[in-house]
């Protein structure tokens, strides 16, 4: 279970979360919407870790631990994921390496082992021919050169690999065209499970369709506004976010 | 707080101490008498029972140092060194000259299996699984204390021998060759050392010969106030080919010791040289005490056709690196490549690049450089390529890229062209960046730590070179850069 309580956060001297409130509980799929500049991106931010996200007053619990009192690695060690919605290059760093580095770097903090190389690349294979994803791509340096396509179902395999409790994707369908979309949703569906929470942040009802979550929250200034369930993305499609301070599109 | 100022607290507690090396071996030595004179440099020629013809050599290039001036061009500032106050030659008592392995001091082979350098020829280096066999020259202060593989190589007419041996066995290949790529007149510090310098290594590779092994030469400093002026000579005749590694370590002293090699390299028609270094002197401490000063000429001729010399170099130790190894491609159809990984940490200061002088025609060169800059640390890329008048199509192409570790550190890039042909294409190309905080954030939410991501990032960025070291090399290297940042990031 995923606890946020009265979590207040400030960047750069302005506070963007405002007491937000949620509950996540374990094999549940939630999405976060909400009009841009509502805190969406600084809540996953939050959640995994970034610097200079200051967090002011509340706290934020997953599964009994104290998230705020780790830091990024402790935080993808306890089962923690971001998808980032803007995925970073490495230049020179064959993606495959760093699959393996970072799969290795969570096993190794978990007690788990580390998999010996042949035993990766099965794995590594299994995953990616799940999502669609070209060997040759791996071969490439991370994210160097990647379409907006491949960079967000390389997210996804990260995802996969490093087998997490508690995804969290950021604007994951955003720059995708609708075939992209459903490769990654179909991506993420598998990984659903009784064990796995997940929080899909999104402008759009799109990826909704294809993730379908459990409950649906709307973030508006800083704060949880409202809460419901699948239907209220169909009627956000229908209606905007006008009600919650932004002007429709 | 922001990961830029928790790096900026993390370089300021980076303990350079760790250095493994710094340990001292307590062994007698003989030195010369303290200071440079005109005695010191006959106590030296005699101690190795050279011919006149060498010790005139010796005085020849004492006597034009005193009328020199030290250089102050390179972007490095250190004190004003009292060359009368050092030593310019020390050597283990019970190596007076180089013997079999049998009879080498027990003291001194611990020495080396302490620095994983493997002594006994059935080693092979230290964790390196199924690595080929390496034949090393050890020299340790002032001598070399013994060759290994020798009798093998041998067998396929290969002379790999340090440079006192040679000189006593072969003098027509050394005066045929010494000096003949840096002469005696080239610069201060390699006029120092031409009348002073005590061992280094010797190769020759017959015609046609491909050296069946890898050799390696691994210098150690360890007397105090002593400086190390080594000379290397490696010459591959027609159609030869030889791989050649230099290794280096000295211990933590609080005093800076004063490293001034010379290395010439010589490939006549077809022959190929390619030469690598991984240097690890101490890089003084924390607060910038102590270290290495590394003053090294290092040059090679392509003096025939179609022959190809090749410079790889991982720097990461020594208080300030001052060193450019160069290629004269006056060969036609010859070729030099540059290959350099320079890190700086501490108070390091690097000012390290090459020169690549076209004078045949139909040259190429190609220089890649990777400087990376952490702590208070300066690295300076300085580089010329030149092409003569009859280096008609000469071709370069050069890659200088910096990375920056922190915001205390500086990364400077130099490049002098100069095309006296107009048929010459030089292309040159320079970034610097940092490694972004968005970087380091998106590693460690993959479950990296911050070194980890550091070195994953360092070593992407410098993979083109590491591909031109010899294998066996690699992953020692991918470790020693690790290490050599340690403590760059919180």
């Amino acid at each position: 279970m995923l606890e946020v309580k009265n979590l207040h956060v400030t960047v750069d001297d302005r506070e963007i979360l405002k007491g937000l409130d949620l509950e996540l509980p374990k094999g549940q799929v939630h999405a976060i919407m909400g009009p841009n500049g509502s805190g969406k991106s600084t809540l996953a931010y939050v959640l995994a870790g970034k610097e200079g996200y200051e967090v002011t007053a509340g706290s934020i619990h997953w599964n009994g631990d104290d998230l705020l009192a780790m830091d990024p690695s402790e935080r993808a060690a306890s089962g923690v994921f971001l998808a980032f919605q803007y995925p970073m290059e490495i230049p020179g760093v064959a993606t495959m390496t760093f699959l393996r580095t970072a799969t290795n770097a969570v096993r190794k903090a978990r007690g788990e082992g580390e998999l010996s190389t042949p035993d990766f690349l099965r794995l590594l294979k299994q995953k990616a021919v799940a999502l669609k994803i070209d060997p040759e791509m791996l071969r490439r340096p991370l994210n160097v050169g990647f379409s907006g396509g491949e960079k967000k179902r390389n997210e996804i395999l990260q995802m996969a690999l490093l087998d997490p409790s508690l995804c969290i994707l950021d604007e994951t369908d955003s720059g995708l065209d609708i075939d992209a979309v459903r490769i990654v949703a179909e991506g993420v569906n598998a990984l659903r499970s009784k064990e796995r929470a997940m929080l899909v942040i999104t402008h759009y009802q799109r990826l909704l369709n294809y993730i379908v979550p459990d409950r649906v929250h709307v973030l508006s200034d800083g704060r949880i506004a409202r809460s419901g369930g699948p239907e209220l993305a169909l009627e956000l499609e229908e209606t905007g976010y006008a009600e919650f301070g932004e002007a429709a599109a | 707080m922001p990961a830029v100022q928790e790096t900026v607290a993390r370089v300021r507690e980076i303990d350079v101490d760790k250095y493994k090396y710094g340990f001292v071996t307590d062994i007698d030595s003989i030195r010369a008498p303290k200071g440079l004179s005109e005695e010191v440099v006959r106590f030296i020629s005699a101690k190795k029972n050279e011919p006149a013809w060498l010790l005139d050599w010796r005085l020849e290039a004492y006597r034009r140092w005193l009328t020199m001036q030290e250089p102050t061009w390179a972007n490095v500032h250190y004190p004003k060194i009292d060359f009368q106050e050092l030593y310019y030659y020390s050597a283990p008592k019970s190596t007076e000259g180089p013997k079999s392995l049998a009879e080498v001091d027990p003291e001194l082979l611990a020495t080396y299996a302490k620095l994983g350098i493997p002594l006994k020829e059935q080693e092979v280096l230290a964790g390196v699984k199924g690595a080929p066999r390496v034949a090393v020259d050890a020299v340790f202060d002032s001598v070399s204390v013994v060759t290994t593989f020798k009798e093998e190589l041998a067998k396929a007419g290969v002379i790999f021998c340090s440079i006192s041996e040679a000189v006593q066995n072969h003098p027509e290949l050394v005066r045929k060759y010494l000096g003949s790529v840096v002469p005696i007149t080239d610069n201060f510090y390699a006029t120092l050392n031409s009348a002073v310098f005590s061992d280094g290594s010797f190769v020759y590779v017959p015609e046609g010969v491909r050296c069946p092994m890898e050799l390696s030469t691994y210098f150690r400093i360890n007397a105090e106030q002593t400086g190390q002026f080594e000379r290397t000579l490696i010459i591959a005749d027609k159609g030869a080919y030889v791989s050649y590694l230099e290794g280096c370590t000295a211990p933590m002293r609080d005093e800076n010791q004063l490293h001034a090699a010379v290395v010439e390299l010589v490939a006549l028609d077809n022959a190929e040289i390619k030469y690598s270094t991984v240097q690890n002197w101490y890089p003084g401490d924390k607060e910038g005490k102590g270290g290495i000063y590394n003053f090294v000429t290092k040059r090679g001729d392509c003096r025939g056709h179609r022959s190809k010399i090749s410079w790889t170099q991982v720097e990461t130790g020594s208080a300030i690196t001052w060193k450019y190894p160069s290629c004269i491609l006056r060969g036609d159809g010859s070729r030099g490549e540059f290959y350099s990984i320079a890190i700086s940490n501490g108070y390091q200061q690097v000012d390290s690049g090459t020169k690549m002088i076209h004078l045949g025609r139909d040259t190429s060169s190609r220089i890649i450089s990777k400087g990376i800059a952490a702590g208070h640390s300066n690295n300076t890329y300085r580089g010329l390529v030149s092409a003569h008048r009859r280096a008609a199509n000469a071709r370069n192409f050069t890659n200088c890229d910096s990375l920056l570790i922190g915001d205390k550190c500086g990364a400077h890039t130099v490049p002098y062209i100069e095309a006296k042909n107009a048929s010459a294409t030089f292309e040159h190309e320079a970034t610097t960046s940092k490694i972004s905080d968005d970087q380091l954030f998106y590693c460690l939410s993959r479950g990296l730590s911050a070194e980890e991501a550091v070195a994953l990032i360092v070593n992407g960025f410098v993979r083109d070179v590491l591909q031109h070291l010899p294998m066996e090399f690699m992953a020692e290297t991918q470790k020693l850069i690790s290490i050599s940042l340690e403590g760059s990031v919180g």
